[in-house]
């Protein structure tokens, strides 16, 4: 599972890398995690909001943090 | 940069729907009399604290300093809980996606006065303030709607709203939201009809790009009542000590300041006042919550209104890590463009103040 952090690099994105991080470990799957900074790559993924969340390529959240559980619901 | 992400007063809310209405609905409504109660209680108890447990004469300057502090820090938290809880609230309705959908569809004058009302509540966040732009103006929002949601959305946000109300009375908060928007509105209208679209960076209409997709929130009362308090929880974390760093400023102020010391500098009377508050305001980074305690100082030592509302506008409105992170989309002509602009609203909307009240 590949999940991306998007932001470029404020509060909020490390806390949500912190808590996608966590998350992730708690489903016990393979996965990476990779903050994408750059507002390039960012515009790319199709993100206007940021702290976003990608997984898999797929637009999870954008705009806020999700709680811990919340984004173990999305990573499911 | 970090600055302005660290005292960033964004909204960020949890997508999930948690509980039900009796969950934080039922805790909320017992939670209401307490809050009045306290709310109600600080004036006796700030003044027990200073003058008693401290022991400091009423009337002398630390006792009036610590008595300012102790009603006002607790105070200003208070409001600033439920003032964020129910923005939060109306929030889970609302995104930059929407508002951009919205905004995609106008041109003209109309494009530019909807982007300055949308701005005042739309969910904004200047640490992504360039995807936004970008979004914005490649899916055909015109340059200029776009230059007005970007001031008036961190200039005329709610909180800033709510607090003025809470402080100074609803004709105040009202006056700066109409002059925000106002402000918003005009400069917008200016930077669309000196058609500067060539004056962005190009990268920003090239560089790959795909929609961002407006998502429709939770489902349920109960569950966009979870999300408000998640995000109040967030955001009074995150600003509560701007907020007393503020309300210490002022603290300081009342107890050490004679009341009429700044007449002199920011009375009516002193024409260049204007001009000077928004020099000093545009470099200075904090949100409303941060700025508004001071301005109540300001007002109390003498300042005049305008000058201390064009103060307000020009610390939240305009900065310096903004300018920064805008510099990215926007070559230096369309940046200084944008920032005389804004700063001339500015001044202009403090000599109406001036001159009216």
């Amino acid at each position: 599972m590949k999940i991306e952090v998007l932001g470029s690099g404020c509060a909020k994105c490390k806390l949500l890398a912190e808590r996608a991080e966590e998350a992730a470990k708690g489903l016990g799957v393979d996965f990476s995690l990779v903050k994408v900074t750059e507002y390039p790559d960012i515009v790319a993924r199709g993100v206007m909001s940021t702290p976003g969340l990608v997984v898999d390529g797929v637009v999870k959240s954008q705009g806020h943090v999700p709680t811990v559980a919340a984004i173990r619901d999305l990573l499911r | 940069m970090t600055d302005a992400s660290k005292s960033c007063a964004c909204a960020a809310p949890t997508p999930t729907p948690r509980g039900g209405f009796w969950t934080s609905g039922g805790w909320l409504l017992a939670a209401l009399p307490v809050w009045v109660g306290l709310y109600l209680a600080l004036h006796p108890a700030a003044d027990w604290l200073a003058f008693r447990v401290f022991g400091l004469a009423p009337g002398s300057r630390l006792g009036e300093a610590v008595a300012f502090f102790a009603y006002d820090a607790p105070k200003v938290l208070m409001l600033l809980a439920v003032v964020v809880l129910g923005v939060s609230f109306v929030q889970t309705f609302l995104s930059a996606e929407r508002t951009r959908d919205l905004l995609a569809k106008r041109t003209g004058a109309w494009g530019n006065l909807l982007a300055s009302l949308l701005g005042i509540a739309t969910p904004f966040c200047s640490c992504s303030a360039v995807p936004l732009f970008i979004g914005f103006v490649r899916v055909g929002v015109p340059l200029g709607a776009t230059f007005s949601f970007l001031v008036s959305a961190p200039m005329v946000n709610e909180v800033a709203l709510f607090l003025l109300w809470g402080l100074f009375g609803w004709r105040i908060a009202l006056l700066y939201t109409v002059t925000g928007v106002a402000v918003a509105f005009v400069s917008g209208l200016i930077l669309g009809k000196l058609r500067m679209e060539r004056h962005l960076e190009p990268w920003v209409m090239t560089v790959p790009f795909t929609a961002a997709e407006a998502g429709s929130g939770p489902a349920g009362i109960g569950a966009r009542l979870d999300l408000a308090l998640q995000a109040t929880k967030d955001i009074v974390r995150k600003v509560w000590l701007y907020v007393l760093a503020g309300i210490a400023v002022g603290a300081f102020l009342h107890g050490y300041v004679p009341a009429e010391l700044l007449a002199r500098f920011m009375g009516k009377s002193a024409w260049w006042s204007v001009p000077l508050a928004v020099l000093i305001g545009v470099p200075l980074y904090s949100n409303a919550a941060g700025i508004i305690p001071i301005v109540q100082v300001l007002l109390a030592k003498g300042a005049a209104l305008g000058t201390a509302l064009a103060f307000m506008m020009a610390v939240t409105g305009l900065s310096l890590p903004e300018t920064v992170i805008l510099r990215k989309v926007l070559k230096p002509r369309l940046l200084g463009v944008f920032l005389g602009v804004v700063a001339a609203g500015i001044v202009l909307v403090g000599y109406l103040f001036n001159v009216l009240m």
